[in-house]
C-alpha cells in the first residue's frame, strides 16, 4: 500500500470483517445458560492490490489470511465493509454471478489433494470452467485449450486423460494452476500454494507462478506462513495477527525495518541455514484465542514493550517513516527499538 | 560400540504388482547423546526409516533383510511383547500430530503416570510428582493444575510439549522424532525445538529427527543424513552438509531453499521429480535431474564412500572419479 491512492488497483477492500457465530446450539445455551461466542476472524481491515503485482498476507495459523482469501473470493459473505474489484462493488454479489466478474478471479487452494476431483479425469477438471464460462464451444476447441494450458504449466497434452491420483503433489499443483488459469484471470488468489509440498518441488511452482505472472500480467494475492517464500513473491506485503493487519507497506520496507514487534518477532524466528551461529530467541506465549481476544492491542501479551496503553486503547494503523503502515503504540511513541537485523545481501 | 546401528535394511511392501523397496539397504550408525537429523523428501523412505528403528512398521509392511541393533543387540527381529518393553523404555517417539500420539479419554497426568509407573516401577505417589516435575521441566505453566486436564484443553505447542515429557518420562537413551515441529507455527517451532535440544543435551539422549526442513536441522543437529528414492545419499556434519554440500542433490536441494534477503529474480530449482519406488534404474536414482551426470551415473550405482566428515554415494567423488 503505497501512500498515494494509485487509481490502477485492481482490487480494493475497505474495512471488512467477518464474525463467525461458534455459539453452542440453541437448546445448550438456554438450558445450560451457555452465553454466545462470536468469533471474529477478520477485524476491520483495509487494503488495495496494486494490478500486476503481488500482494502477499503472512501471519500465523488462526490469523485469519485464509478467511481474508474466502471473502475475496466470495465463498463467505463479510459482516461488513465493501470489496471493491476494478471499482464495482462486489461484496454481496452471489457467487458466480455475473459470471463475467467472477471469471476474472480464481483462486489456487493449500492442499491439492483435497481440491481436485479424484472422478475426474484431467480433461474435465480443466475442460470444466471453459465450457462453463462459454470460452470453447466445440469440443475439439476444448480439447486443444485443454493441452494448451497443461503445457503452459510443465505438463504434456498426454496427461489430460489421466486422473489425479496418478499425479504427484507438485503436479496435482500444477493442475490446479491450470484449472485456474482456463479463464485468464487478472486476479489470482493464491492460499499457502506450496504449503503442502517439498521445498524442491515448491522452488518449481514459485518459479512457474513468477513466469506466469509476467507472461498474462495477472495480479496475485498471496497468501502464505512461510516469510523467506513471501520475500521471493511479495511487492506489497500485509501481516496479520488475530484478525487484524498490524503491518502492511512494501515488502522491501518491512523486511528491512519492521515497524511492528510481531512483524519483528516472525522474522527472528525464520530458521537460518547457519549452522551453531545464532540460535533462534524462541519467544514466549502462543496466539491467544480469538473467541476472546485482549484488551487494547491484541499482541500486548506477547509484546516485551507493552505499557498501560497497550493493554488499553487498541493501536491504529498508522504510516511510518520508511512507507509502509503499522499499528502499534511503541512506534507511535517512539519506543520502538531501532531494528539491527538486516537482511543479508 | 554405537547406541543403534543400521546396517542395510531393507524395508518392503508387498502389493499387488509385486513387492515395494521403501528403503533399500540404509546403513547408519548413532553415538549416545548424539542428534542425527534424516532429511529427505516425501517418499524418500525417511520416516519409515524411523518407523523401522521403532518397530512400528504397519503390516504387510516388513524388514526384508538387514539388522537393527541398539547397544550391539538386535531388536529387528523380536517379537512384539519384548519391542514393546523396548519402546518407551529404550526408544522413545515424538509424531508429527501432537493431537493424534495423546490418548484423548485420558488426562495428560495419567498418561504420564502410567508410563512411568510401567517402565520405570514407581508407585503412584512418586510417579505423580515426577509427572509435575516433567510437566514444568517442559514449560507448562500451573503443571499441578494441568496435570488433570484433557490433551485438548492444550494448544498445539503445549500439546507437543507434552509428548516430548511423556517421550522423555521413561529416560529412554533414544528418540525418534518424526516431524516434531512441522505442524506446529514458527514461532512455537523455535521454542519446541529449543526445549529438545536442552532436555537431550542434559539428559545424554541420542535423537534421530526426521524431517524435511533444513532449517530445523541446521540449528538442532550434529549430524546429517541426506536420503533420496529410499537410499543414503550423503551423511556428515551438519556445517558441511548445510554449508558445503557434496552430493548434487544436496547441492540442489539446499540451493532450491528460499532465503530473506536473497535478489535473484528466480529459485534455483532441480529439473523433474524424484522417481517411483517401482522399476528403479540400474545407475544413481539422481542421475536423470543431476547437472554433472556422467556416462556410466546411469548404468553403475554408486556405493556410499567416505568424504569431508561423512560418507556420500556420488561417481563424482573417489576412485571412480
Amino acid at each position: 500500500m503505497t501512500p498515494q491512492i494509485a487509481p490502477d488497483d485492481i482490487l480494493s477492500v475497505q474495512n471488512i470483517s467477518k464474525r463467525f457465530d461458534v455459539s453452542e446450539p440453541f437448546l445448550n445455551r438456554v438450558l445450560e445458560r451457555r452465553p454466545r461466542r462470536i468469533l471474529t476472524a477478520v477485524n476491520d481491515i483495509s487494503f488495495d492490490v496494486p494490478r500486476g503485482k503481488t500482494f502477499a498476507v503472512v501471519g500465523e495459523s488462526g490469523c485469519g489470511k485464509s478467511t481474508v482469501a474466502r471473502l475475496l473470493m466470495g465463498l463467505h459473505t463479510p459482516s461488513a465493509g465493501a470489496i471493491r474489484f476494478e471499482g464495482t462493488d462486489i461484496t454481496h454479489m452471489p457467487p458466480g454471478n455475473p459470471p463475467e466478474l467472477r471469471r476474472r478471479m480464481q483462486m489456487i487452494f493449500q492442499d491439492p489433494y483435497a481440491s481436485l476431483n479424484p472422478r475426474w479425469r484431467v480433461r474435465d477438471i480443466i475442460g470444466e470452467p471453459l465450457k462453463n464460462f462459454g470460452i470453447c464451444k466445440t469440443r475439439a476447441e476444448v480439447t486443444r485449450e485443454v493441452e494448451k494450458l497443461l503445457s503452459q504449466v510443465g505438463l504434456i497434452p498426454a496427461d489430460a486423460k489421466k486422473f489425479p491420483h496418478e499425479f504427484s503433489g507438485g503436479q496435482r499443483q500444477r493442475l490446479s494452476i491450470a484449472r485456474a488459469l482456463t479463464t485468464r484471470p487478472e486476479l489470482l488468489i493464491c492460499d499457502e500454494p506450496t504449503s503442502a509440498l517439498d521445498v524442491s518441488v515448491q522452488s518449481q511452482i514459485l518459479n512457474l507462478m513468477k513466469d506466469l505472472q509476467d507472461e498474462f500480467n495477472m495480479s496475485y494475492i498471496f497468501i502464505s506462513h512461510d516469510l523467506a517464500v513471501v520475500w521471493y513473491m511479495a511487492d506489497v506485503l500485509a501481516v496479520m495477527y488475530l484478525g487484524k493487519i498490524v503491518e502492511v507497506g512494501p515488502k522491501e520496507q518491512i523486511f528491512e525495518n519492521p515497524q511492528h514487534p510481531y512483524t519483528r518477532l516472525l522474522m527472528e524466528t525464520v530458521p537460518k541455514l547457519t549452522v551453531g551461529g545464532t540460535e533462534r530467541a524462541p519467544v514466549a506465549g502462543e496466539v491467544p484465542n480469538p473467541i476472546s481476544p485482549p484488551p487494547g492491542c491484541s499482541f500486548h501479551p506477547r509484546c516485551p514493550l507493552a505499557n498501560d496503553t497497550c493493554r488499553s486503547v487498541a493501536p491504529a494503523l498508522n504510516l511510518r517513516a520508511g512507507g509502509q503502515k503499522s499499528a502499534c503504540h511503541a512506534a507511535d511513541e517512539g519506543r520502538l527499538p531501532a531494528w539491527l537485523r538486516l537482511a543479508a545481501e | 560400540m554405537s547406541l543403534l546401528e543400521l546396517d542395510n535394511i531393507v524395508v518392503e511392501f508387498p502389493t499387488r504388482r509385486g513387492p515395494l523397496e521403501a528403503v533399500k539397504g540404509l546403513s547408519l550408525d548413532l553415538d549416545e547423546g548424539e542428534i542425527l537429523g534424516l532429511v529427505g523428501e516425501s517418499g524418500a523412505g525417511k520416516s519409515i526409516t524411523g518407523a523401522a528403528i521403532t518397530g512400528l512398521i504397519e503390516p504387510p509392511g516388513l524388514i526384508r533383510s538387514g539388522e537393527v541393533r541398539l547397544r550391539g543387540a538386535r531388536i529387528d527381529n523380536l517379537p512384539p511383547e519384548k519391542m514393546r518393553r523396548i519402546r518407551g523404555k529404550e526408544i522413545g517417539a515424538i509424531f508429527q500430530d501432537p493431537l493424534t500420539s495423546l490418548n484423548p479419554v485420558y488426562t495428560v497426568g495419567e498418561q504420564l503416570i502410567d508410563t512411568m509407573r510401567v517402565h520405570l516401577g514407581f508407585d503412584h505417589k512418586a510417579a505423580r510428582q515426577r509427572a509435575i516435575d516433567w510437566l514444568a521441566e517442559v514449560g507448562i505453566p500451573a503443571p499441578e493444575a494441568r496435570l488433570d486436564q484433557y490433551p485438548h484443553q492444550f494448544s498445539g505447542g503445549m500439546r507437543q510439549r507434552v509428548v516430548i515429557a511423556l517421550a522423555l518420562c521413561a529416560e529412554p537413551k533414544l528418540i525418534i522424532a518424526d516431524e516434531p515441529t512441522t505442524a506446529l507455527d514458527v514461532s512455537v517451532q523455535a521454542q519446541i525445538l529449543a526445549l529438545l535440544k536442552r532436555l537431550c543435551r542434559e539428559n545424554g539422549t541420542a535423537v534421530v529427527l526426521v524431517t524435511h526442513d533444513m532449517g530445523v536441522i541446521a540449528e538442532t543437529a550434529d549430524r546429517v543424513a541426506v536420503m533420496y528414492a529410499g537410499r543414503l545419499v550423503e551423511i556428515g556434519d551438519v556445517k558441511q552438509v548445510i554449508e558445503e554440500p557434496l552430493h548434487p542433490y544436496t547441492r540442489g536441494l539446499m540451493a532450491s531453499i528460499p532465503q530473506i534477503g536473497n535478489r535473484d529474480r528466480r529459485l534455483t530449482q532441480i529439473e523433474g521429480a524424484m522417481p517411483g519406488l517401482r522399476n528403479p534404474a540400474p545407475g544413481c536414482a539422481f542421475a536423470p535431474r543431476c547437472p554433472r551426470a556422467m556416462e556410466h551415473c546411469h548404468s553403475l550405482r554408486p556405493a556410499p564412500q567416505d568424504a569431508g566428515t561423512g560418507q556420500v554415494a556420488c561417481h563424482l567423488y573417489g576412485e571412480t572419479a
